[in-house]
């Protein structure tokens, strides 16, 4: 099922069209970056936790190979059934026949941004499995056959009222009652009754230890929990790089996730799996999905440091006043913008360039990924593997002979505040883009170097041996 | 080749040459605060109570008082058989559905983020500590650790088959913001901080 | 000491009092400045949208015009990152790299090179100051907000010696103004709403003046205020640090 793409751009002005409801997901979003602020600025040694996060992760992604291995051989150990999957495709077959092994055609899944990436639930809904999405904010997108617009709030981009006109058509709540409390306690009520009645619950995966063989999932709301340990079987799902190499590492990486995310100290439940329950099974899943390839790009690997905790979405200017959806990948935002050119370059050559390089991104990134370094070197790389227009390849060929040569930059700034001044129509007018919401600057009489000329001391005393 | 064969080899060929070092996690954690101060103010600001008393006494006293005793009452400590029932931990884990307050015993406490270790030995069964209504957790006031670093130090080897830490009641705000008690697990959880 | 003055390509065509007043601060303040007439442009707008490769004669023509000073000074935190980040010269790198040693952009070359605490003045106005991002967070010119560390800045430093400056405090303090480079017409939509909300987070402190130490930041929120209709100036950090 494929969607046209509507590149960032676009997408982006049509967002901003509504400009109170721009404001309003803006100043949200904010509000998350600020809790995020307020929470890391209570650990002194916050810096030092980004640092050693770091770290960790470089020493994770320069020994990835052992580290699977470790895991995999304690995972067995431990009783759990490792399924590898080469990419997407792999990864719904493999989920869908553990499925049909038992004899299952219900699902309840709790937040995974990886199955996102691999539409799974479509998959498995083309196949006759009916999923629901446990988590409250993935539920409300499910209903409105909508994709999650942010990786850890996935209905940021939805007001109370919009809540609450999809709940009175698929949960039958009173109509206009928009308070979170009582829309809450509906998908409580709706969604235990999905909990009691599923055999297969699936789950993302936040941490796996190599040392143990054990998986840790973060939740706020317990639907993870409520899913895996009301059912016979709970199937994980993991990208490979969420290895971390031992216990004591969760140490780090959890007082990080949650305040990074929400400005939370620690997310509501954080469950370590090790072993199944008595007569259940374990299924994980461990997928590539681009990631090796990922791996072996020298300027973009530490991308895969990323333990998806949203800051950078937060903080972006650019995502705040787009939304999610603009970027028409299942991570959005800053981080996404340099994964996703991975997975498919033509798709997503609009992403890099959907951002003014302003660097905030990378400073309140947990792992401490230089996200705005990446973004500019994916821009070199897109335009050499040839995904730029040729119009695009042509300006800048002419800019940079104007640029470079004195005597035609001399030239052509003459000519532009000629004409600026002379027949400003020319310029400030609706083919200009720059002229849609702004004044053209006002056209000097001379350059600085004509002020030099007549005016500088050197100048001055030149004129005067003269 | 397998996919497993296939992925693992590609990651080899393309993983960087050398291998970095692990960092030494020695400087972290050493925050100097009061920890049962730190824990009760956490603790409260993530949407739990905590109630102090002398003993298993104290506990029973605070549930008559606030907890409706007709409800189903389950519990994994044996000193609170008088109004908690205890033979329920081999039933199915669905028949736990309409249970109202769950208590159970902690390992330790974090005071950096107000949580609660808890592992399968100490849950009866897994699901006893997320499906009730309002959950209920006992710990020792001196087994509480500074900071996350402390708390894996303590767990160290220890064997479990399942653990998690606690903090807090469920909650989301996945609803224009508003923080709302009581998503899909517990909707309060109350502390007892023991002597 | 030899000061080589970089003037931004659009600073020389349009904004020619920031160069001036770039000019006459450094003298005053002890140095032997000049302006090497053949200069052109430090090659960002094309690196940044991904044609570095095109931006090679941009770093030879800085390269034959600035290498014989001892210092490059610019008042621009951008072009002076880029310089320092991206020149290159497949036939000297040697003399690339030092020169990008050399490089600064104006405010922190006399906080950290000329050593002076802070410039005496007068602007009796309320002015809010806006940081831009590359100067920022790429050159340390100030503390960014997402950090939990000490706070510094040294333009806040030499604007504390004017006499009469109110320097406001905003509401984000150090958000992008969503100039952005050629982000600002490939993005327009958002560009022109990011330079809005910035102009009203000025707006709400009641300034005067907006200030800062790159002209691009500025001149894209002018282009917001003239369309508004707005009674507040731009003004760049060099003029009121020069006098006016």
């Amino acid at each position: 099922m494929e969607t046209k793409i509507i590149e960032h751009s676009k997408a982006a002005e049509l967002f901003i069209k509504d400009e109170k409801r721009t404001d309003w997901h803006n100043e949200t979003l904010w509000f998350v970056r600020e809790k995020r602020d307020k929470a890391a600025f209570q650990i002194p040694d916050w810096e030092l936790l980004r640092e050693t996060a770091s770290q960790i992760k470089n020493n994770v992604l320069s020994n990835m190979n052992q580290y699977l291995i470790d895991f995999e051989a304690n995972a067995k150990n431990n009783g759990i059934i490792v399924h590898w999957a080469a990419d997407a495709d792999e990864h719904n077959k493999i989920v869908h026949s553990i499925m049909e092994k038992h004899g299952v055609s219900q699902m309840v899944k709790s937040k995974s941004m990886l199955t996102e990436e691999c539409h799974l639930n479509e998959y498995l809904t083309e196949k006759g499995i009916d999923v629901i999405d446990s988590d409250l904010g993935e539920r409300i997108v499910q209903l409105r056959k909508e994709a999650p617009s942010h990786i850890v709030l996935p209905a940021i981009h939805l007001k109370k009222a919009d809540v609450s006109e999809t709940f009175h058509k698929f949960l039958g709540t009173e109509k206009g009652n928009n308070d979170p409390k009582y829309l809450t306690e509906a998908a409580r009520h709706h969604l235990r009754d999905t909990f009691l009645t599923r055999k297969i619950a699936l789950t993302g995966v936040n941490f796996a230890i190599a040392e143990t063989g054990e998986f840790v999932v973060c939740t706020n709301e317990g639907n993870a929990d409520m899913g895996v340990h009301l059912a016979d079987v709970h199937i994980a799902c993991m990208g490979f790089e969420k290895i971390i190499p031992q216990r004591k590492h969760l140490a780090v990486f959890l007082r990080l996730l949650a305040r990074s995310a929400t400005g939370q100290p620690i997310t509501t439940y954080s469950s370590h799996f090790k072993k199944p329950g008595e007569g259940k099974e374990i299924h994980l899943v461990i997928v590539d999905n681009g990631r090796s390839t990922q791996l072996g790009r020298e300027d973009f690997r530490s991308s895969l440091k990323c333990i998806r905790c949203g800051a950078c979405m937060n903080t972006c200017p650019v995502y705040r006043r787009s939304g999610g959806h603009s970027y028409h990948n299942a991570v959005a935002g800053p981080i996404g913008s340099i994964l996703a050119p991975n997975l498919d370059m033509s798709k997503n050559a609009d992403l890099p360039f959907a951002s003014t390089l302003c660097g905030s991104c990378t400073n309140v990134c947990p792992v401490k990924i230089d996200i705005h370094v990446q973004l500019y070197k994916w821009r070199q790389k897109l335009v050499k593997e040839g995904y730029s227009p040729k119009s695009k390849t042509l300006m800048m060929k002419g800019m940079s002979a104007v640029l470079s040569n004195p005597v035609f930059f001399n030239l052509a700034g003459k000519m532009g505040r000629f004409v600026l001044e002379k027949m400003p129509g020319l310029v400030s007018n609706g083919l200009n883009p720059w002229y849609k919401q702004r004044e053209m600057p006002a056209p000097p009489e001379e350059s600085f170097r004509e002020w030099y000329q007549k005016n500088s001391t050197a100048s001055k005393d030149k004129n005067n041996e003269q | 080749m397998s996919s497993k064969a296939n992925i693992l080899e590609k990651i080899k060929q393309n993983q960087p040459l050398s291998v970095s070092a692990l960092p030494d996690l020695s400087f972290l954690g050493l925050e100097n605060y009061e920890n049962l101060d730190k824990y009760k103010t956490m603790l409260q600001s993530i949407g739990g109570d905590y109630v102090e008393v002398a003993d298993y006494d104290g506990v029973i006293d605070f549930i008559k008082k606030n907890y409706n005793t007709e409800k189903r009452i389950i519990t994994t400590l044996p000193e609170l058989s008088q109004i908690a029932s205890t033979n329920w931990t081999d039933d199915d884990p669905h028949s736990l559905k309409d249970v109202e307050l769950t208590i159970v015993k902690a390992h330790f406490g974090v005071a950096e983020n107000g949580s609660l270790w808890v592992t399968d030995d100490l849950m009866g069964q897994r699901i006893a500590v997320f499906i009730p209504q309002y959950l209920a957790i006992v710990v020792h006031k001196s087994n509480m650790v500074t900071t996350m670093h402390q708390a894996y130090n303590r767990i160290g080897n220890q064997e479990y088959k399942f653990g998690t830490f606690i903090a807090g009641p469920s909650k989301t705000a996945d609803i224009e913001q508003s923080l709302v008690l009581g998503a899909h697990g517990a909707r309060g959880l109350i502390v007892f901080l023991m002597d | 000491m030899k000061i080589g003055l970089f003037v931004p390509c659009y600073v020389d065509q349009f904004y020619p009092k920031v160069a001036i007043a770039t000019y006459e601060l450094l003298q005053k303040l002890g140095c032997d400045v000049s302006f090497p007439m053949k200069q052109t442009c430090c090659g960002q707008p094309m690196a940044n949208s991904g044609y570095e490769h095109l931006s090679k004669d941009c770093d030879a023509n800085f390269i034959a015009n600035f290498a014989e000073f001892d210092y490059v000074v610019s008042p621009s935190g951008s072009c002076t990152l880029h310089v320092k980040e991206h020149l290159h010269d497949e036939k000297n790198e040697q003399l690339a790299t030092q020169i990008r040693k050399r490089v600064y952009e104006l405010t922190e070359f006399i906080t950290d090179i000329l050593k002076i605490e802070t410039i005496e003045g007068n602007f009796p106005h309320k002015v809010g100051l806006h940081y831009s991002c590359h100067g920022q967070r790429m050159l340390h010119l100030a503390q960014m907000s997402e950090l939990n560390l000490p706070f510094f800045s040294k333009p806040e430093q030499l604007l504390r010696g004017i006499k009469g400056l109110e320097l406001v405090s905003l509401g984000k303090k150090d958000e992008c103004c969503g100039f952005g480079g050629t982000f600002c017409v490939t993005e327009e939509a958002i560009s022109a709403k990011m330079g809005q909300d910035r102009v009203k987070d000025h707006e709400n402190q009641q300034v005067e003046y907006i200030t800062g130490y790159d002209m691009s930041c500025l001149m894209h929120l002018e282009g917001t205020l003239k369309r508004q209709k707005s009674p507040i100036k731009i003004i760049h950090i060099a003029q009121i640090l020069n006098g006016l």
